[in-house]
This record gives structure tokens, sequence and C-alpha cells, in this order.
């Protein structure tokens, strides 16, 4: 009762990078909390599946094996999810911001009535205080200990905002992928592993969708694990402007990333955005061409280790976090970055 | 067979045109100087539901939003590209709603719409990116869901059923799904036909009670017998049946404890013009350092 739970997502046996990542959170805030973690391993034919997450320090695996879980559909994930939570009345649910966790997140939260944070950036415990009525009617400081803090920027400038759920079970929150460390604790831990009976938990009725195809492509690219980015944003001005990225990049053997501001305007593929709702980077070398350097974007290159900002405005945000700030426009400083790479590194 | 649709429309601050003139001297952004816009995705929604009319002559568009008058905006730009009709929910106390307060919101003006065989929204609005608010409404309706979709394939009225293309991470996938249903569709999707010229001269004086002053309210009552479609419904907390304690503020389980301000940790940088010494230099640096390789 009472205790941290992540819902592990898996793509055919194989638990995904980012609920490892989660898992290793959890462990954290179940430490802190003094309580234990435990985690949702649903699909088909997951026979061993728990080797895969104890070592992150799980104290207990639900395991909910049957045919018709993978691939994920909405309703049986949902019913399996929330009926467990009514038995098991967690504190915390920590899902992936991915496609299945945005899915399923919103979902459960809405049929238990309890809050759902997305994109955090940070997970801590802390107290709360909030003014609420008492029986008499009267207003009255109550004082919450141990609270989720949930902690995403917020639309408005380089704020961010954290997030509370004082009143509702569980606090829910989704992360991306390669916002969290993943750490294994012991790779021998000991935990229980519970194998529910699926339906028990998921009337047949919720057997609803039926995946008729479905294709899985090796990723394009590796921008998570690059040592060196090469980043652009809005200042790049097109999509032809994206080229001469791609020039550069081939030559730094680099990957090529960019602003939320450069997907939108069509410049490049949404897969390559970087930050706080995009990917999460923390390469070498960092180098934001025409970024200006919004709060969600530093949220998912901050912990890159030489950051270059090459920028026409002096101003730009961006520049105030980095190493070597270029002022003057991409159009002539990208080829000259090209052209003495070129001539130093033979 | 026609179709009863619903789409989710949402009026959003122009995220992605922050210019000098919204930034405040102290960084943060006055929501008041940015534009206001139809939520991007919410056209690929209505885009889909077009062809579903095209489709099945005799189906009807509902759109429906939340939020302040101006919000009418939104849906008079819907009509002006093929919708039906529209339904604005505003209220004092629906404000400062969290997504679940805002789905429990929209759930109760479906109810009241009443008949519908599929509910499209954007996947998500761009001042929040949660993609929130579209699973919670299926969830409180008692629907199915298919969210991240790319392309309605196909749709049996019949059988109802509906063949979706959605995205999933790393790939795609072809789904089909049972009618009633809500679809949230993806900015990858085919992008919204513009507006209609014939239909802009229709509608683009339709408005909501609550966007007319007394003299023009009484003005429009003799016009609206021959031309109803003029008004577009309005509907506050009590039209719905909304339950108190589901919206706004107090329908909300998640509480913004504080806003900081970020001030960056400025490092000690090399700032340069980008001459052709100054580059040449540098990339000689990072070259001797093994910083690049
Ligand atoms: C809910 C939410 C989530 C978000 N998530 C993300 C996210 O994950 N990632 C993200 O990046 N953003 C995200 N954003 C958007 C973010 O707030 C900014 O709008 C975006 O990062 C700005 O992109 P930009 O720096 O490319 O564009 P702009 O802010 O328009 O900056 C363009 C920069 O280019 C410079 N420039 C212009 N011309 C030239 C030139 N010729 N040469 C050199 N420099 C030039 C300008 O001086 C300016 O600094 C999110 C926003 C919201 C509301």
């Amino acid at each position: 009762m009472n205790n941290v739970f992540v819902y592990c997502e898996i793509e055919g046996q194989t638990v995904a990078d980012v609920s490892l990542e989660l898992l290793t959170k959890g462990r954290k805030l179940a430490n802190t909390l003094g309580v234990q973690l435990e985690c949702i391993c649903a699909g088909s034919k997951l026979d061993g599946v728990e080797k895969q997450v104890l070592p992150f320090g799980v104290d207990k695996v639900h395991v909910f094996d049957a045919e018709g879980l993978f691939p994920y559909t909405s309703n049986p994930h949902t019913a399996l999810v929330v009926n467990l939570f009514n038995e098991e009345k967690p504190q915390i649910c920590l899902l992936g911001a991915t496609v299945i966790g945005r899915d399923l997140g919103p979902r459960v939260s809405s049929a238990l009535f309890s809050g759902l944070t997305a994109d955090c950036t940070e997970l801590e415990i802390g107290d709360f205080d909030m003014n609420v009525k008492n029986e008499n009617g009267e207003m009255e400081k109550k004082h919450y200990v141990n609270q989720l803090y949930q902690i995403r920027p917020a639309f408005g400038g380089n704020i961010v905002a954290t997030i509370v759920n004082p009143e509702h079970r569980p606090q829910m929150a989704t992360v991306r992928e390669g916002v969290m460390k993943k750490e294994v604790l012991d790779p021998n831990y000991k935990g229980e592993v519970i194998r529910h009976d699926v339906a028990k938990y998921v009337p047949e009725t919720e057997y609803v969708v039926k995946v008729l195809d479905r294709h899985i492509e090796k990723a394009k690219h590796n921008l998570k694990g690059a040592a060196i980015v090469v980043a652009g944003g809005y200042g790049m001005g097109s999509k032809e402007g994206f080229d001469m990225l791609f020039d550069l990049a081939k030559e730094l053997h680099a990957e090529v990333g960019a602003s939320r501001a450069a997907v939108d305007a069509g410049f490049v593929d949404h897969d390559r955005q970087i930050g706080q709702t995009g990917v999460t980077v923390r390469p070498k070398v960092y180098i934001a061409c025409g970024i200006s350097g919004q709060i969600q974007h530093i949220a998912g290159m901050q912990d890159a280790g030489i950051i270059i900002s090459i920028n026409s405005d002096p101003n730009a945000p961006i520049n105030t976090i980095a190493d070597y700030v270029i002022n003057g426009t991409v159009e002539e400083v990208v080829p000259k970055l090209i052209k003495y790479y070129k001539k130093n590194s033979k | 067979m026609s179709l009863k649709i619903v789409v989710l429309a949402k009026q959003v601050p122009d995220t992605r045109n922050v210019g000098p003139d919204a930034m405040t001297p102290e960084g943060t952004v006055n929501r008041a100087a940015l534009p206001a816009v139809f939520n991007p995705e919410d056209l690929n929604a209505l885009e889909q539901a077009l062809r579903l009319k095209e489709q099945f002559p005799g189906s009807t568009i509902s759109v429906l939003t939340m939020g302040l008058p101006k919000s009418a905006e939104v849906i008079r730009e819907a009509l002006y590209r093929g919708a039906d009709q529209g339904y604005v929910v505003t209220d004092r106390p629906l404000g400062g709603a969290d997504t679940l307060a805002t789905s429990y919101t929209l759930s109760q003006a479906i109810k009241k719409i009443g008949d519908y065989d599929i509910i499209l929204g954007g996947r998500q609005a761009i001042d929040g990116d949660t993609a929130q608010v579209g699973p919670q409404i299926a969830e409180k309706l008692g629907l199915t869901q298919v969210t991240y979709a790319e392309e309605i394939l196909s749709l049996d009225p019949e059988k109802k059923k509906i063949v979706v293309k959605r995205h999933i991470d790393g790939g795609v996938e072809t789904v089909e799904a049972p009618l009633p249903l809500v679809v949230t569709v993806n900015g990858s999707a085919a992008p919204c036909r513009p507006r209609n010229a014939k239909r802009l001269m229709k509608y683009k004086n339709a408005t909501i009670a609550a966007e007319r002053t007394p003299e023009q309210a009484e003005a429009l009552a003799p016009v609206l017998e021959k031309k109803p479609y003029l008004n577009i419904t309005q509907w506050g907390a009590a039209d719905i049946d909304a339950d108190p304690a589901q919206i706004g503020k107090a329908g909300s389980p998640t509480n913004v404890k504080a806003v900081q301000n970020i001030v960056f940790k400025a490092k000690e940088s090399r700032t340069m013009t980008g001459s052709d010494d100054e580059i040449d230099t540098l990339i000689q640096e990072l070259l001797n350092e093994k910083i690049i390789g």
C-alpha cells in the first residue's frame, strides 16, 4: 500500500530504457519516502521479464502476461492499471512520456480522478501548504508532508513550475526518455514477482481495438547518443538552411538536432526536436545555430559539455550558458566552420 | 449513411511566434501581446472531419471549444472551412481548470450535443503539449480512443468500424476500432483546407451571445429568425449540468505550488565576431584539445 509504482513499457519482450530510467528515479523517491518500489510489466510471452527490472531495485514486479496485451492498446492496459491501483492504492505512479505513456496516463488519471503532470524534468519530495475549507466552512491552512514535486518548464518565459496534487492519489507524472539517468542498483536485487490472472483485471469486452499492421523502423539517427550535436533553430530560416547544418554535421561526425520553432516551421523532422517535449541530449559539444535558448529548449541540452552559440543577436539567452559565443549570422559563420574544419583536420 | 462528427478545438496563444515585443524586461512573456490562434493540430483534426463529410454526404460537423468568449473566433474559422455548427462553453467558474477539469467540462458538453459517431481533436495543444484532454474525454464518455492518428483509412458506418493509421514510437501502425470513439490527430496528418469565400461571407457575423453589446443583440434578434446560423451556441456550466466540484480550480487535482524564474548560471565565455581568423583559431583549439575529432 502507498508505494511508488512505475508502469514499464515493453516492446516485444524488452523493457524500454525510459522505464528503466524511471525505476532508477522511483527507487530514490521510494527511499526518501521509506516505502517500496513496485512496477507493472504487461504484455505477452513475458517469461523472465523480471530479470530486466529487478536490478534497478524493484521490490515487487506485477506481471500481466496474456495474448491480447501486446501490441499495446488503450483499453486493456487502462483496465489492468486502474484495477490494480484500486487494490494497491499507490501514492506515486510514473510513466514514460512516450506515445504509449501519453495514451495510457491520461486515461488512468481520468478513471482514478488523480492529477497527471506531463513531461516533468525533475521529480522531488517535499512539503506543501494550502488553504482549504474546514468543516465549519472557514479557510484553514493545511500542511501536507512528503508530496511529489512535479517540476516542468512553464510557458511564459524562463519560468519553471512546481506542481503538486495534495488531495488525490496516485500522484502521476510522465517523463521523457533520457531526462532521468538509468543506474543498476544491485544485479542480484531480490524482489517479489507476482503473475496476475489477467482475466480478473481485464474483462474480455475491453479488447476492442485490433492492431492490423505494425512497422517499427530502425532509428534514422542517433541524436540521443551523439557526441557532437549541431542544432538549428528558427534562425536557420529554411529547410535549405538546414542542409548547411547536415553538411557541417557530416564533417564533424555529429547529429543534427533542432528547436521546436524550427520543427514547427517544417525545416526538419519532428524526431530531431531537442528539449522538454523532445529529445534530451548530453553531448560533448553542442553547436546551437540560430537558437534563442528558451527554457523548454535549454531543458533538453543544458548538460552538454561545451556549448557554442552562433546567433546574430548578442543578447540571445542561450549565450549566457554558452562557452563560445559567435556573434554573426549562420549564413556567414556555418560555412566557415566547415571550411576551417576541413583545413585543420587534415 | 451520414455521420455525426464532433471536432474539439482550442484557441491558444501563438507560442511559436514569441517576438521581442511580447517579452517583458523581466524575461517573462506577456500573453496578452501574443496573437491567439487555432491550435494547429486541431486544424488537422478538422480536415479529417471534412474528408469524412465528403465521403458520407449529409454528415454534420459540430465544433466544440471551451475558453473565453473570444474563443468563438475558432468556431467561426471552422465554419469558414466547412463545419456546420459550433458550441462555445464559457463561464467564470470554469477558469483555472487543469486537463482533468477541462476534459470533464468538454465531456459534459459532448453529452449535451448528444448524438455522435466520432469525436476528433488535435493530439495536443501548443501551450501545454500535454496530449491529455483527448484520452481523458474518451475515458469519461466510456469510449475507446486512437491517439496520434495520421490518417483515417476507412470507415464503415454499417459495421461501425474505423481503420486508422497512427504514429507510434519508432514507426507506424494500423488499427481497427469500433465507433463511436475519440481520435486525436497528429500534426503530420494532412493540413486543413483553406477558408471558403462563400462560407466566409455567410458566417463572418456569426457570434455567441457574450460577444454582443445589448444594442447589437437587439438589432440581431429579428435577423436571427431568418438566419439562425448567425447565432453560435453558448453554454455555461449550468447548461451542461456540470458538477461544480468537477470544474475549474475545484475539479483540478493538480495545484501549482510555485513558479520560479530561472536565472541561467552564466558561464565564463569567449565572445567572437565570426571573422575568418577567429573561426580558424577556434577550430584549431577544439581540435588540439580533442574536443572535436
Ligand atoms: C509546452 C511547450 C513545450 C515546448 N517544448 C519545446 C522543446 O521541446 N524544444 C524547443 O526547442 N522548444 C520548445 N518549446 C518552444 C520554446 O518555448 C521556443 O519557442 C523555441 O525553443 C524557440 O525556438 P528558436 O530558438 O529556434 O526560435 P526563436 O526564439 O525564434 O529564435 C531564433 C533565434 O535565431 C536568431 N537568428 C535569426 N536569424 C539569424 C541568422 N541569420 N543568423 C544567426 N542567428 C539568427 C535570433 O536572434 C533568435 O535568437 C515549447 C514551448 C511550449 C509552450
